[in-house]
């Protein structure tokens, strides 16, 4: 046995530029020369909700008694041209899924549970389904670059009318629904060969500019005779200027989604590089809105990484009048469940990572035109996981606004948040936890 | 046939408008002639009964558009989006058209008897456009379904990215858009191109004269080889 004393061994460094992420992402673009296409948004970490806080009623505030004292939560939305706009139960929304992307049951679901609860939902790409319609007691339909199955009859039967300009995950940029997700109805739907990649338009074929919006909108208006709300979504980049021209253009609702926001199938490249998160989107919108004497009168909803009702609550005080969920409403429905953990393993995955949705193979029979996968949802039990899911966001945002010493949700305020970190302070506007500190304000 | 005038300086468009969605058994059959549209945009759109509308004038954008059923004359020249998403029905233009003539369009015919702007007939999803003059650049871009006949020349980039769409052009294409190539004109689609010359007021015209570009579909799933294409 050697005296000589061992040299210690440092551990094995893994870069924090190059990481194992990274390091798999460049070996198969190597072998494939392709780009990674995925669904979902963003799964960054990014500056988000979590980072704010509420500051409760105390000696300065009253607070209102938990399961006594009212907190309504219902929102009118489309309030400014529309005759008939329309009354949500809820200021939590179903977002804009295709029927294509996700299996017909899934829709379906949306629907059922959407309803339950008073709140709306939102057709997609490729049109609007008989049993969408059936299904949602408030529905409101996607006007889209593709024009899709786009069919005057179904936007007669729409309680509003969503102009789609964007989405946050990918903000400027059109979508794919690759050939094995073009069944024969959706192909007829869409009217393409069965199993072709559908590439969808990122502009709209027949208007180029805010002025000519102005007049598609008008257009839109005088089709339905003034009847229906009439919505403008755009993904989240220069949201002070986009909502500006949005509300010049005449519209009723802006729907404004952050990076977060799920897509059914994107570059990866394109969902983690292009487009602003959700927080640091809504105080320019709100400001826009302030600033033509707008807010509460065209309405803002926020989406884009919405998963509870604190999310909720906060979305409302920084000036939102109503929320949407996407991803999260898959998740209720059953989307990337444990439970199928080794069919997960079997698509090279894991629960809770599974976002090659458009390959059509999920196996929850969501994001899939597969008839077999199809089958394995319940779309009244699925439904009625997303009501109950929908039921606890909404009581969980009456908590916090009870707390604040708020009788509605729209009562709260940014002044009953603090942020955690610099960066949340600066992008929600409001103050660094126990400081008067809003980075980039002028403190006079 | 029952007659009905209105008249654009002196009746609001949404009072036009409203008229013209009256229900069907109200409509079907008159004549309605629209004077003084001085450009107006938005005039006939959403019509869905049997009813002839005569646009004596120039439109503004997205005149009848979405049209069902109604036979619609512009006697002057339409702006952007002329019976954009069109579902079936007839909409006539005397005078030019301008962009995105018949966007979108899934039913009828869209006659134009002078050049329509750029893009003609985007996204066409099954409707059939005839232009009596020439089309601007980029027109049938992915164009999914449908005929369009040009009997004048087509500009740059014609029918890039089309699916299934066929495009009849008599006179010169200053260049075609990507997948989109020349295809023999096989008896099916003479005999199309001999009945929409016919209905669109062109039954003069040789069918000889034209040649037909289709889709070549190399680009129907995406292949890395092919990228340079985009």
């Amino acid at each position: 046995m050697s005296d000589t004393p061992k040299t210690p061994q440092t551990q094995p460094r893994f870069s924090a530029t190059f990481d194992p992420y990274t390091l798999s992402e460049i070996r198969r673009a190597a072998a494939t020369g392709i780009y990674d296409i995925r669904g979902a948004g963003a799964k960054r970490k990014l500056p988000h909700f979590d980072d704010l806080l509420f500051l409760g009623a105390s000696v300065s505030r009253y607070p209102l008694e938990g399961y006594r004292e009212k907190c309504g939560t219902d929102v009118v939305l489309g309030t400014r041209f529309a005759k008939k706009p329309i009354h949500l139960k809820t200021p939590v929304t179903i977002a804009g899924m295709s029927f294509g992307a996700l299996s017909g049951p899934a829709k379906e679901a949306l629907g059922r549970g959407a309803s339950a609860v008073g709140t709306s939902t939102t057709t997609g790409d490729g049109g609007m389904t008989p049993e969408e319609r059936g299904q949602s007691s408030i529905l409101v339909y996607q006007y889209l670059p593709s024009r899709y199955g786009m069919n005057p009859d179904d936007l007669r039967k729409a309680d509003a009318i969503e102009v789609v300009i964007g989405q946050g995950a990918k903000p400027g940029g059109g979508g794919m629904l690759l050939g094995q997700k073009i069944s024969d109805r959706v192909a007829k739907m869409r009217c393409l060969p069965k199993g072709v990649d559908q590439r969808s338009a990122c502009r709209h074929p027949d208007w180029t500019g805010p002025d000519d919006l102005e007049i598609k909108i008008a257009e839109l208006r005088e089709i339905t005779d003034w009847e229906k709300p009439i919505y403008v979504k755009v993904g989240a980049t220069r949201p002070y200027f986009d909502v500006t021209l949005a509300v010049k253009a005449g519209a009723d609702v802006v729907v404004l989604d952050g990076m977060q926001g799920g897509t059914a199938a994107t570059q990866e490249v394109f969902i983690e590089h292009v487009g602003i998160p959700t927080l640091a989107a809504i105080r320019p919108a709100v400001q826009a809105l302030q600033d033509m004497g707008m807010h509460r009168k065209v309405q803002l909803i926020v989406s884009g990484g919405i998963r509870n009702g604190a999310d909720v609550a906060k979305a409302l005080a920084l000036g939102a009048d109503a929320v949407a969920i996407g991803t999260a409403a898959l998740v209720a429905l059953g989307d990337n469940d444990p439970r199928l953990e080794s069919e997960y393993q079997a698509l090279g995955t894991t629960a809770g990572a599974y976002d090659d949705w458009h390959e059509g193979k999920d196996p929850a029979g969501i994001t899939t035109q597969d008839p077999e996968l199809m089958k394995r949802l319940d779309p009244v039990k699925a439904g009625r996981r997303l009501a109950n899911y929908l039921a606890v966001m909404t009581m969980e945002a009456q908590v916090i606004a009870r707390a604040c010493g708020k009788s509605h949700l729209h009562n709260l305020e940014p002044e009953d948040l603090v942020a955690l970190t610099v960066e949340s302070a600066a992008m929600a506007k409001v103050p660094l936890a126990g400081t008067s500190w809003i980075p980039g304000q002028v403190q006079y | 046939m029952e007659s009905l005038k209105f008249d654009l300086a002196a009746t609001p468009l949404r009072e036009v408008n409203q008229y013209l969605h009256s229900p069907a058994s109200e409509l079907n059959g008159k004549h309605v002639v629209i004077d003084n549209p001085n450009g107006a945009h938005n005039i006939a759109v959403g019509l869905k009964s049997d009813i002839k509308v005569t646009i004596d004038g120039h439109a503004g954008y997205y005149a009848a558009g979405m049209n069902q059923l109604a036979n619609v004359v512009v006697t002057g020249s339409a702006g952007t989006g002329v019976a954009e998403n069109m579902m079936s029905g007839v909409v006539h233009v005397k005078g030019f058209a301008s962009n995105a003539a018949g966007a979108t369009a899934q039913g009828g015919l869209l006659i134009i008897d002078g050049d329509a702007g750029l893009r003609c007939g985007i996204s066409l999803k099954g409707a059939d456009i005839v232009v009596g003059g020439s089309v601007g650049s980029f027109s049938a871009f992915m164009a999914q379904a449908g005929n369009l006949v040009v009997l004048g020349d087509a500009g740059e980039a014609l029918g890039d990215s089309l699916y299934e769409a066929r495009l009849f052009v008599r006179g010169e294409v200053k260049s075609l858009g990507a997948d989109c190539e020349e295809k023999p004109m096989d008896d099916e689609a003479r005999q199309i191109l001999v009945d929409l010359l016919a209905k669109s007021g062109h039954a003069d015209v040789s069918p000889d004269s034209f040649k037909l570009y289709g889709s070549a579909r190399t680009l129907y799933n995406f292949h890395v080889d092919n990228a340079g294409a985009y």
